[in-house]
C-alpha cells in the first residue's frame, strides 16, 4: 500500500473531525441563544454549574475566542460538567459507560457476522430457491422493524412469559461480592437479550451484502475456470468465491457502525444496559446538554475513525483500490 | 410533433402500469399503503373516537372488549382510536420530510453534477460530511435543541436524509451531462436553467422517485424512534408516542400486548409497503441498474 494513499485518507479524516468540532460548537452554542439560557431553563442545574459554564465558555468574550477556549479545553480532555450527575466531569461520566457498550456491541457483531455470512452464502448458492426467498424476506422484515420494538417483544416473550432471562440491567444487585464465575454467568444472562436484539438487526444486512457480492463473484471468469478444472461445487464456493466476497464485508461492517450506534441507543434504553446509549437517553430526558454534546462528539469521532480504519484495511487487502483512487 | 410526443408519454404510462400490476412486490406495497391512506382519511368516520377521553381507574390498561376493540392504554384511552390518529401523523411525517429531502437532494445533486466549480465542491463535501455522521445521534441532538414539535421533527428528518439522494442524483447528472444530446442543445444555445429543468431533471427523476420512496420508509422509522426516545410531539398521538407511553408504563412486563403490539405491527407494515414499492419501482424504472 503506498504512503500517499494512507496519508490522503488520514488527512481527510482529520479535516472531517475538525468539521465535526466546528459543527458541534455551533450546534450547541449559537442555535438556541447561549448555554446559560439553556441552563437557566433546566431545573436540574445548580448555581455552581451555571457559574462553571459561564467561566468555561468565556461568554463575555467575542465568539472566535470562545471557539478557541472550546477547542483548548477539548484537547485537555475537558468536556464540561454534567447536570444530571451533579458536578461530575462529562468525560468521567462517559468513560464509565464505554466498556458495557463495547462488550454488548462486540458480542452482537461476532454473532451477526458469523450467522449473516452463513445465511448470505447459502442464499447466494441456492439462489431463487425457497431458502433464498425466506432469507431475503427475513432481511427485509428485520429492516422494517423498529429496533426498540423488537426489544420490547423479546422482553415479553423471554422475560415475562418464559422467565429465561432478566429484563434489565447488567448484573443482579447484591452479586458484587460473588466469585468471578458466578458474576460472569450473571452478566452473560443479562447480556443475552440485548445481544440477540442487536444481532437480529445486523444479520439481515450482512446476509444481504454477502449474498449480492457472492452472486457477483460467481459470475467471474475464475469461478468458471475453477469449475472447468473439475472442482466440486462446495469446494469452489468455499475456496474460490467466499474469500473474494469477504472484502466488501469489511466496508459494510464499518459503514454499519452508524446503524449499530442507533441500535445501541434503543436497545440499551429498553434493557437499562449501563452503556453509552442508555446514557444518551438519560441525557436527552433531563436535557443535560454538556453530557449530550460529549456523547455526540465521542460517537461521531469513533465513526470517522472506524471508516478510516476500514478504508486502510481495504486498501491493504485489495491492491486495486489505491490505483483506482 | 406535439401530438406524437403525448402519445409516447401515454404509451409509457400504459406500459408502466402493465409492468407494475404484474410485479408482486409493487402490488403488495401499493395495497398496504392504500389501506393505510384510507384509514388515515376515513378511519375516524367509521370508528369515531375521542383522544381527549381519559378513562377512570377501572378503565386503565384493559384488554380488548366490545367497547374498546383493541383495549385501553395506561391512561384509559382507546388504543384503536390512537392507532388511527397515529396513521395520520406517520403518513404526514413520511410525506413532508421526504419532500424536503427530495427537493434538497435533487437541487443540490443536479447543481453539483452539472457544474464543476467551488460551490459544487463545497456541496459534495457537506454531503460526505452528513453521510459520515451517524444519523440517529444527529437527529436526537437536533430535536433536543430545536424542541419537540411535529414540524421540528419533520424539519430535522428532512434536513438529515437528503445526502443519499444528492449523491445518487449527482452521479446520474455527471453521466447525463456527457451525453451527445446535451452538447447538441448547448450548441443550439439553450441556457443552463432550461437544460437542467427540461433535460436533466426528467432523466434523473426515475432514480429520484424510487429512492424517495425508500427515504419515506426511513423517515417513518425515524419519527417512531425519536418519539419512542422521548423526543416526540406530546400533543399528537403517533405510533412512536404510543410505544413510548407503553414502555414508560411497563406494558411489556404487565403483558399488555394489545397496547404495544398494534403500533409496532403498523410501523412494520407501513415501512414494508414503502420498501416494497421502492424496490419494485427501482426495478421497473431503472432496469439497467438491477440485472442480478
Amino acid at each position: 500500500m503506498n504512503k500517499q494513499y494512507v496519508l490522503k485518507k488520514i488527512i481527510y479524516s482529520l479535516i472531517t473531525i475538525f468539521a465535526v468540532l466546528v459543527f458541534n460548537y455551533f450546534l450547541f452554542r449559537i442555535m438556541p441563544g447561549n448555554p446559560l439560557q439553556i441552563l437557566m431553563r433546566n431545573p436540574n442545574a445548580s448555581a455552581e454549574a451555571i457559574e462553571k459554564t459561564r467561566e468555561m465558555f468565556g461568554l463575555d468574550k467575542p465568539s472566535y475566542i470562545q471557539f478557541f477556549i472550546y477547542i483548548k479545553s477539548l484537547f485537555q480532555g475537558d468536556l464540561g460538567t454534567s447536570f444530571l450527575y451533579k458536578g461530575q466531569p462529562v468525560a468521567q461520566v462517559i468513560g464509565n459507560r464505554i466498556l458495557p457498550t463495547l462488550l454488548m456491541i462486540g458480542a452482537a457483531e461476532i454473532l451477526a457476522i458469523i450467522v449473516g455470512i452463513f445465511i448470505g452464502v447459502i442464499s447466494a448458492w441456492k439462489r431463487g430457491t425457497k431458502i433464498d426467498i425466506v432469507s431475503l424476506s427475513f432481511s427485509l422484515i428485520s429492516y422494517a422493524m423498529p429496533t426498540f420494538w423488537i426489544g420490547i417483544v423479546f422482553v415479553t416473550i423471554f422475560s415475562v412469559n418464559l422467565r429465561i432471562f432478566p429484563t434489565s440491567g447488567m448484573m443482579t444487585p447484591g452479586l458484587s461480592y460473588a466469585d468471578v464465575i458466578e458474576k460472569s454467568s450473571d452478566v452473560i444472562k443479562h447480556m443475552a437479550l440485548p445481544v440477540l436484539t442487536m444481532s437480529l438487526l445486523l444479520i439481515g444486512q450482512y446476509a444481504l451484502v454477502m449474498r449480492s457480492t457472492l452472486v457477483d463473484v460467481l459470475t467471474e471468469d475464475y469461478i468458471t475456470t475453477a469449475y472447468a478444472k473439475g472442482f466440486k461445487d462446495d469446494y469452489v464456493i468455499k475456496k474460490h468465491a467466499v474469500p473474494n466476497a469477504m472484502l466488501p464485508m469489511i466496508t459494510i461492517i464499518a459503514i454499519n457502525l452508524g446503524l449499530v450506534i442507533a441500535g445501541a441507543i434503543q436497545i440499551e434504553t429498553i434493557f437499562s444496559w449501563p452503556g453509552i446509549g442508555r446514557l444518551m437517553y438519560d441525557a436527552i430526558k433531563s436535557r443535560d446538554y454538556p453530557l449530550l454534546q460529549g456523547i455526540f462528539l465521542l460517537i461521531t469521532i469513533s465513526v470517522i475513525v472506524a471508516n478510516l480504519l476500514a478504508d486502510l484495511t481495504y486498501g491493504y487487502l485489495d491492491p486495486r483500490v489505491k490505483s483506482r483512487s | 410533433m406535439k401530438n406524437s410526443e403525448h402519445e409516447i408519454v401515454y404509451k409509457g404510462y400504459k406500459e408502466f402500469f402493465n409492468i407494475f400490476i404484474h410485479n408482486k412486490m409493487a402490488v403488495a406495497g401499493a395495497v398496504i399503503l392504500g389501506v393505510f391512506i384510507t384509514v388515515a382519511l376515513m378511519g375516524s368516520l367509521v370508528y369515531p373516537f375521542d383522544l381527549q377521553e381519559f378513562g377512570t381507574a377501572g378503565d386503565v390498561m384493559n384488554p380488548p372488549d366490545r367497547s374498546h376493540l383493541l383495549g385501553t392504554d395506561d391512561m384509559g384511552r382507546d388504543v384503536l382510536g390512537n392507532l388511527i390518529a397515529g396513521t395520520r401523523v406517520s403518513l404526514l411525517v413520511g410525506l413532508l420530510s421526504t419532500l424536503i429531502s427530495m427537493i434538497l437532494g435533487t437541487v443540490l445533486g443536479i447543481y453539483a453534477g452539472y457544474y464543476d466549480n467551488i460551490i459544487s465542491t463545497i456541496i459534495m463535501q457537506v454531503t460526505n460530511f452528513f453521510l459520515v455522521i451517524p444519523w440517529l445521534p444527529l437527529m436526537l441532538v437536533l430535536t433536543a435543541i430545536l424542541g419537540t414539535s411535529i414540524w421540528n421533527i419533520i424539519f430535522v428528518i428532512g434536513m438529515t436524509s437528503w445526502p443519499g439522494t444528492a449523491r445518487i442524483v449527482r452521479a446520474q447528472t455527471l453521466s447525463i451531462r456527457e451525453r451527445p444530446f446535451i452538447e447538441r442543445i448547448t450548441a443550439i444555445g439553450a441556457d443552463t436553467g432550461h437544460i437542467m429543468v427540461k433535460h436533466i431533471l426528467p432523466n434523473v427523476f426515475p432514480l429520484v422517485f424510487a429512492n424517495t420512496i425508500l427515504v419515506s420508509a426511513e423517515a417513518i422509522l425515524s419519527e417512531t424512534t425519536l418519539s419512542f426516545l422521548g423526543l416526540g410531539d406530546v400533543s399528537r398521538s403517533s405510533w412512536g408516542m404510543m410505544l413510548h407511553y407503553a414502555f414508560e408504563s411497563g406494558a411489556a412486563s404487565l403483558g399488555a400486548y394489545w397496547y404495544f403490539l398494534p403500533p409496532g405491527i403498523c410501523v412494520v407494515l407501513l415501512v414494508l409497503s414503502f420498501t416494497f414499492l421502492g424496490y419494485a419501482l427501482d426495478e421497473i424504472l431503472n432496469p439497467k441498474l438491477k440485472r442480478r
